[in-house]
């Protein structure tokens, strides 16, 4: 049987919120899953994001905001990717955001999906798994 | 009859009743709280052999306080209704405020925003994006008068919101009380100031543990001098039980926290009597009706035992274990929004059942962005359905001698007293949280709960069963971008036109105080009676404490 390469995954607190339960139940689930999973705990910079990113090597980073901060965010953590030659890292998050700013994200591309209250752990690793090997 | 027969006869109709309902079909859920506590089908005088009606429940407003706090509970005043809000500007709350209050409401709970709670300025680069979107921005003093303009605040009572930078924010309201010629003797209200909570669950810490207790036992000395009607810690369990946690793990870790305060503030120097009274608590409601009531009525017997037994209480007024009650956001659901509406009630109805001083109730929105007017008007009218239609409330603690409601009181103080003892065993609350002990439990809790609705042995109407397709979602409550660059505007202009010599003087002088064991908030308060900003305050602060740094588990 051929050793896969496990997907490496930073789960990321960024903003000023502390509402740290979907980040760690999902962190769980992933590793539950199989994957190398990073926390980078709470009151994270987008700059401290992005690092913890690159230096962990990590395939994907998840966002999770639950203080109505995440137009301002998501786009910041692409922009240092786009900065840190790091584009390849796919983004995605999770938390309290309106379908509207949903939209809005996807589309202008500063996320790739976004898991917001009822999504399951199923969902998100299938998800994770689908664009890892895509990319 | 004879005496033989008639203690028989009980048995006898158990074991009947054993052996006809075990040949019958149960369906195949499991039968758990909300908790993970598995639920009998029947509760028996069985459940309660050693019941003791005067040691274990006794008179209401009489010890151990199992039935409440009050003697006549509401026939004498119904609960505080106190909707949490605020949000954007002060300005734009003190409207929300006003109106909540024509509306019937009557005391008010403020909301900050995450840089007014986390200590940043709104110019902070930290605020960036955040500023007015979970609450309002309060830079200084002057913002704390605009949120209170036309709000009288010896008519009122006001909870804040607020915690590892409590002490700057209570210094403004007196501030704000004292420019409406109010002294600060009038004043009624509470700060939440409950930073154990904050390490355990909520996360919103500044400072180390040993200093942020330092504020807090400041807050107890003052208060009982010159605000002596202020709630001076809102002791919660809510953060707790929304990170995750189980009933059982919101009274005890709750509660543990409580006795740390108590402890602290005996061995800083401070009668016990003069602020146990002033401690209140607060507590989640969650969806499992009879659960809840068996928290709050357990919670209300362990602090009056302890209070009296184990810390040597005098004062009646510091048995008596008071709460604030919020009814579970973690229970609403995204999917099919308006039966939060119904869910909420529930809890809300368990909240007066089990005896609450104040309650929230959540609008139906909440789960997808700050409530709108129209939400929050449907949630307060929950309260008031419940008081003035119901008939619930006509009797004190009505579910008292239930064999199910005592059996469940019995068992929750009995597995809270387990986990006293390994929080004692941790070395006590502080030590139990730099091993991460509380929050590894709650991080445990939360995810079998996540894995119980997955795998469906939990039914969460709309999410995992019962799923509609549904249109677009309801009208929320858009906070403008703009309100962040006009409140930088604000804090700049404020920057410009006060006396900036003296707003440095007091600073250093804070600064100074700080480094010596003298209580700090008489400093405090000479910063914001200048206009220093909050964020001036906290930074002097944070420059002689330092600041709290967690290891990350999951």
């Amino acid at each position: 049987m051929r050793e896969e390469k496990k997907i490496r995954v930073l789960v990321a607190k960024p903003g000023l919120d502390g509402h740290d339960r979907g980040a760690k139940v999902v962190a769980r689930a992933l590793r539950d899953a199989g994957m190398e999973v990073v926390y980078t705990g709470l009151h994270q910079t987008a700059e401290q994001v992005v690092e913890a990113a690159i230096q962990e090597d990590v395939d994907i980073i998840g966002l999770s905001i639950l203080s109505g901060a995440h137009l301002t965010i998501f786009p910041r953590v692409c922009q240092l990717l786009r900065e840190n030659n790091a584009e390849d890292i796919i983004v995605m998050g999770g938390g309290t955001i309106p379908d509207e700013d949903i939209e809005e994200l996807i589309s202008k591309g500063f996320a790739r999906a976004l898991f917001t209250p009822g999504a399951t752990s199923a969902e998100i690793v299938g998800w994770i798994r689908k664009v890892t090997a895509e990319n | 009859m004879s005496a033989k027969e008639k203690k028989e006869l009980p048995s006898q109709g158990r074991k009947a009743w054993e052996t006809c309902v075990d040949g019958l079909p149960e369906r195949p859920q499991k039968f758990m709280t909300v908790s993970s506590v598995p639920i009998k089908a029947l509760y028996t005088p069985d459940d309660v052999p050693g019941l003791d009606y005067q040691r274990d429940l006794g008179y209401p407003g009489f010890y151990p306080y199992t039935r409440g706090v009050q003697p006549n509970m509401y026939r004498g005043r119904l609960w505080t209704m106190r909707q949490f809000a605020g949000f954007a500007t002060a300005k734009e709350s003190n409207e929300r405020y006003k109106y909540l209050l024509s509306q019937g409401q009557t005391g008010l709970s403020v909301a900050f925003d995450m840089p007014t709670i986390m200590g940043y300025d709104s110019d902070h680069p930290r605020a960036f994006g955040e500023v007015g979107r979970v609450g309002v921005a309060i830079d200084s003093l002057e913002d704390m008068e605009t949120l209170f303009s036309g709000i009288p605040l010896d008519k009122i009572t006001t909870s804040m919101t607020i915690n590892a930078p409590a002490a700057v924010l209570w210094c403004m309201y007196i501030a704000t009380a004292e420019k409406q010629g109010i002294p600060s003797h009038k004043l009624g209200g509470t700060i939440q100031n409950d930073i154990l909570k904050e390490y355990i669950a909520q996360k919103s810490w500044i400072f180390p543990p040993e200093p942020s207790m330092r504020l807090i036992t400041d807050i107890f000395a003052f208060s009982g001098q010159h605000v002596p009607r202020w709630n001076t810690v809102s002791i919660s369990g809510y953060h707790i039980r929304e990170a995750g946690s189980t009933a059982v793990q919101e009274l005890a870790f709750t509660l543990a926290d409580g006795f740390a305060y108590v402890e602290a503030g005996i061995n800083a120097g401070i009668d016990v009597d003069s602020f146990a009274p002033r401690l209140s608590f607060f507590f989640n409601a969650h969806i499992d009706f009879f659960e809840e009531i068996a928290k709050y009525r357990a919670a209300r017997r362990i602090w009056a035992r302890r209070m009296k037994e184990k810390y040597g209480a005098k004062d009646e007024r510091s048995l008596l274990l008071r709460f604030h009650t919020q009814t579970a956001g973690c229970s609403l659901t995204a999917q099919q929004p308006e039966n939060n509406i119904v869910r909420t009630a529930y809890e809300a109805l368990a909240a007066v059942l089990g005896g609450t001083q104040s309650l929230h109730t959540n609008s139906m929105d909440e789960v997808l962005a700050l409530p709108s007017e129209k939400a929050v008007l449907i949630a307060l009218r929950t309260q008031q359905i419940i008081a003035e239609e119901t008939g619930a409330i006509y009797t004190i603690d009505p579910l008292a001698g239930s064999y199910f409601v005592e059996a469940l009181t019995d068992q929750m103080e009995a597995e809270a007293e387990k986990y006293f003892e390994r929080i004692e065993q941790l070395g006590g609350v502080l030590p139990a949280i730099d091993q991460g002990f509380f929050q590894q439990e709650i991080a445990d809790a939360a995810y079998r709960y996540q894995l119980e609705i997955e795998q469906k042995e939990r039914i969460i109407v709309g999410v995992n069963d019962y799923v509609i397709e549904e249109p677009r979602q309801l009208d929320l409550l858009k906070i403008d971008p703009q309100i962040e660059e006009e409140q930088i505007k604000r804090l700049r202009v404020l920057r410009a036109k006060r006396d900036n010599a003296v707003c440095g003087s007091r600073l250093e002088t804070l600064r100074r105080a700080a480094g010596t064991r003298e209580n700090l908030i008489p400093y405090i308060l000479e910063c914001v009676r200048a206009y220093v900003t909050e964020g001036e305050v906290i930074q002097v602060l944070r420059d002689v404490f330092g600041e709290y740094k967690e290891k990350p588990i999951f």
